[in-house]
């Protein structure tokens, strides 16, 4: 639109200036043209800057919330030889997360405690508390874990002994596939898991 | 007359300077934005009691300054933002000083809010007209609570790293969708580069951004409503005929709030300025901690100061309330908190007549701060060492039998000692063991011990019964030196410590 044409509409709607309201079209003393483009264009304007203020959303929210959407992307991943286990021990193994970025220094790995219960038969903790993700420490000669945070313990099934979580430490699914420990991790273990 | 020619000088001076003001204020307003923000009348009374708003201003704006000039040399990596700081601290040019200034200076403007805010509620001020500044300045409060967060997660050590951990814990305690908020937070399904980029944009651009924007609003409304008089008993708040009182006793009474006003805020912020710069020199600045290790187990993460309320609380609540109250407190307190002059907008200001509020104040303070003095010592956490580094005084070791020596190193080996202390050494989750003979008999002790209870393990899996034996042959010597049992033991146990005389001394 010319300079000239948008003079010419603002002296049009001069007269009748408080009366116009803009997106109504067509009012009463307007001339029927005017009105109509004084309404067309604000429909235009507001379709526009809707379709383009989504389409402009959609990279930015879309971005910001992705993490949401591959929120729980379990994966088995190898941990170590089955075999390699002494009966009855608890250690504590470090792995790769399954999700990770260059930049992600330490974060990339984390670890878990494996239990083997007898030979070929295991259990696989995580190492975080059930009531807030704290560390919790093994502790061979009591058998105990203990969390440094508010005091929480588990037995050495991991099943709950005393303080504040409501439930035993959480526990990863196991397999063995030719021989080797698999778990199914994925995410920073939490309540949200169920059992 | 003759006129000297420097006069003559001074003279041309002011008259171009007086017309550079003039175009200035022409073009900007500038001398209507003066008159009425610098010179505003305010009351006469207004004195000491409302210097903590333009301490906590001042301390922001050092955090602003010193936040730009950190981000400039900090890198919001995961894999390198730790030694990104002690870069910071070991080589760059007053880097550590900066650090110090950025830490200490969060921490005076969080305490600063937190009076300002006790301030206005003692003194009532929230009521008519001035509702919206204090639900500007709760929103401030909560900002300013999420940069301290945000800031404390920035140093990304073991401390950064596991509180994200408690985090992310309170948001999976949300049903159904806590996966996806957990997700939204974490900026993945695990704490990761992504998490400490989202809190770096969290810290640097959102939430100062924010407070800037509720600050300007805050500030308006002050200047727009006046700052409030002293709370005089029987000066009530009558919304029909506030502002026309206020306004006819400001312009007869007030004054100028320069200099008349801003002269006791510039002593109080010019000595807590060199109080700043005294203790950041002295105690440096925070962290980093140990290295942000997920693997790392032996970590015992403890957030700062200003949450260790929240700390302490999280150990302290019954399990039962606790998904409910952490999911559903925050958002109603602050909701609750921001709402409260809507509910009372009229009426006494002065505390005297407001014993409800003062006495709610009280218990806030009181709580806070003894949950605060909790969450230092945190007694409900084992000492996860004291096995291996609590020492063993003789007096709980001489005259006893083989079998009462072994039972001490059970005592010590089978961790007994993270949470029980013996002669003041130990952990304090569970009962100071010094004197336990006095309390419980032979046959109390080897239930206790192989059953649990009462926040403690069983050990009945884990000892065998000779070590059980041993074990409860030594804690029955634990009797204070030489108290007597206050309960009768078992006879074969009495028979045991009658042998042995020495023991009792």
């Amino acid at each position: 639109m010319s300079e000239h044409e948008s003079d010419r509409a603002s002296n049009e709607s001069a007269p009748d200036a408080p009366a116009s309201c803009g997106g109504c079209g067509g009012g009463k003393t307007e001339g029927k043209t005017g009105g109509n483009r004084r309404g067309f264009l604000f429909a235009a304007g507001t379709t526009l800057m809707t379709i383009g203020g989504v389409l402009v959303a959609a990279p930015i929210i879309g971005a910001a919330i992705a993490p949401a959407r591959n929120a729980d992307p379990d994966t088995w991943i190898p941990l170590a030889p089955a075999s390699g286990f002494t009966v009855g021990a608890t250690v504590l193994l470090k792995f790769k997360k399954v999700v990770s970025a260059p930049d992600d220094g330490m974060t990339s790995a984390t670890a878990c405690y494996v239990r083997c219960v007898e030979a070929g038969k295991f259990q696989v903790f995580a190492v975080n508390c059930a009531h807030l993700g704290c560390p919790v420490e093994w502790f061979e000669q009591s058998r105990l874990f203990m969390c440094p945070c508010h005091g929480g313990a588990y037995y050495e099934d991991g099943s709950r002994a005393s303080g504040p979580p409501p439930r035993g430490l959480f526990e990863y699914q196991w397999r063995i596939t030719n021989g080797t420990l698999e778990i199914l991790a994925g995410r920073l273990p939490g309540l949200q898991e169920g059992t | 007359m003759h006129i000297p020619d420097s006069k003559v000088a001074i003279h041309d001076a002011k008259r171009v300077g007086l017309k550079a003001v003039q175009w200035l204020d022409d073009r900007t307003g500038l001398l209507w934005i003066l008159r009425h923000s610098m010179f505003h009348r305010v009351p006469r009374n207004a004195k000491w009691w409302y210097v903590f708003g333009s301490a906590t201003l001042m301390f922001f704006t050092i955090q602003i300054a010193s936040g730009i000039v950190l981000a400039t040399l900090y890198a919001p990596s995961a894999a390198q933002a730790y030694d990104s700081l002690v870069y910071i601290d070991t080589t760059v040019p007053f880097g550590w000083f900066l650090r110090a200034i950025h830490g200490w200076s969060s921490n005076a403007m969080c305490f600063m809010m937190l009076i300002h805010l006790a301030q206005v509620f003692l003194h009532g001020s929230y009521k008519y007209p001035r509702e919206l500044t204090w639900v500007a300045g709760v929103l401030l409060c909560v900002t300013t609570l999420g940069l301290a967060f945000t800031g404390q997660i920035m140093r990304w050590d073991a401390d950064a790293y596991w509180g994200l951990g408690i985090g992310a814990s309170i948001a999976d305690r949300a049903p159904v969708i806590g996966n996806q908020v957990r997700a939204l937070v974490l900026g993945g399904p695990d704490i990761s580069g992504a998490t400490l980029t989202r809190f770096f944009a969290l810290h640097v651009f959102v939430l100062p951004g924010s407070a800037i924007a509720l600050l300007g609003f805050h500030l308006y409304s002050v200047l727009r409503h006046g700052i409030s008089e002293m709370p005089k008993v029987g000066a009530v708040v009558e919304p029909a005929t506030y502002r026309e009182g206020y306004e006819a006793r400001t312009k007869k009474t007030g004054v100028p709030f320069y200099p008349d006003a801003a002269r006791r805020d510039m002593v109080v912020c010019g000595a807590l300025l060199i109080a700043l710069v005294g203790v950041a020199a002295w105690c440096g600045p925070f962290g980093p901690g140990e290295l942000p290790d997920p693997t790392n187990i032996n970590a015992s993460p403890r957030p700062d100061g200003l949450f260790l309320w929240i700390f302490a609380a999280l150990a302290l609540l019954p399990p039962s309330v606790e998904t409910p109250l952490l999911l559903i407190g925050p958002p109603l307190g602050i909701a609750f908190l921001a709402a409260f002059p809507f509910f009372c907008n009229r009426g006494e200001r002065a505390p005297t007549r407001r014993p409800l509020s003062v006495i709610a104040l009280i218990i806030i303070v009181v709580g806070a701060g003894v949950l605060t003095v909790l969450g230092m010592k945190s007694p409900w956490s084992p000492d996860m060492n004291a096995w291996t580094s609590a020492p063993s005084p003789v007096e709980f070791t001489e005259h006893r039998t083989p079998l009462e020596l072994q039972g001490a190193l059970e005592f010590q080996f089978a961790q007994c000692r993270n949470c029980h202390a013996i002669g003041g050494a130990g952990g304090e989750r569970g009962p100071d063991l010094t004197e336990v003979a006095t309390r419980l008999s032979w046959d109390q002790l080897v239930r206790q011990v192989q059953q649990g209870g009462g926040n403690m393990p069983a050990y009945g899996k884990t000892l065998s019964s000779a070590e059980t034996q041993a074990l409860v042959a030594y804690l029955t010597t634990l009797d204070g030196g030489d108290l007597r049992a206050a309960i009768p033991g078992a006879l074969e146990q009495q028979s045991s410590r009658d042998a042995m005389p020495a023991a009792t001394k």
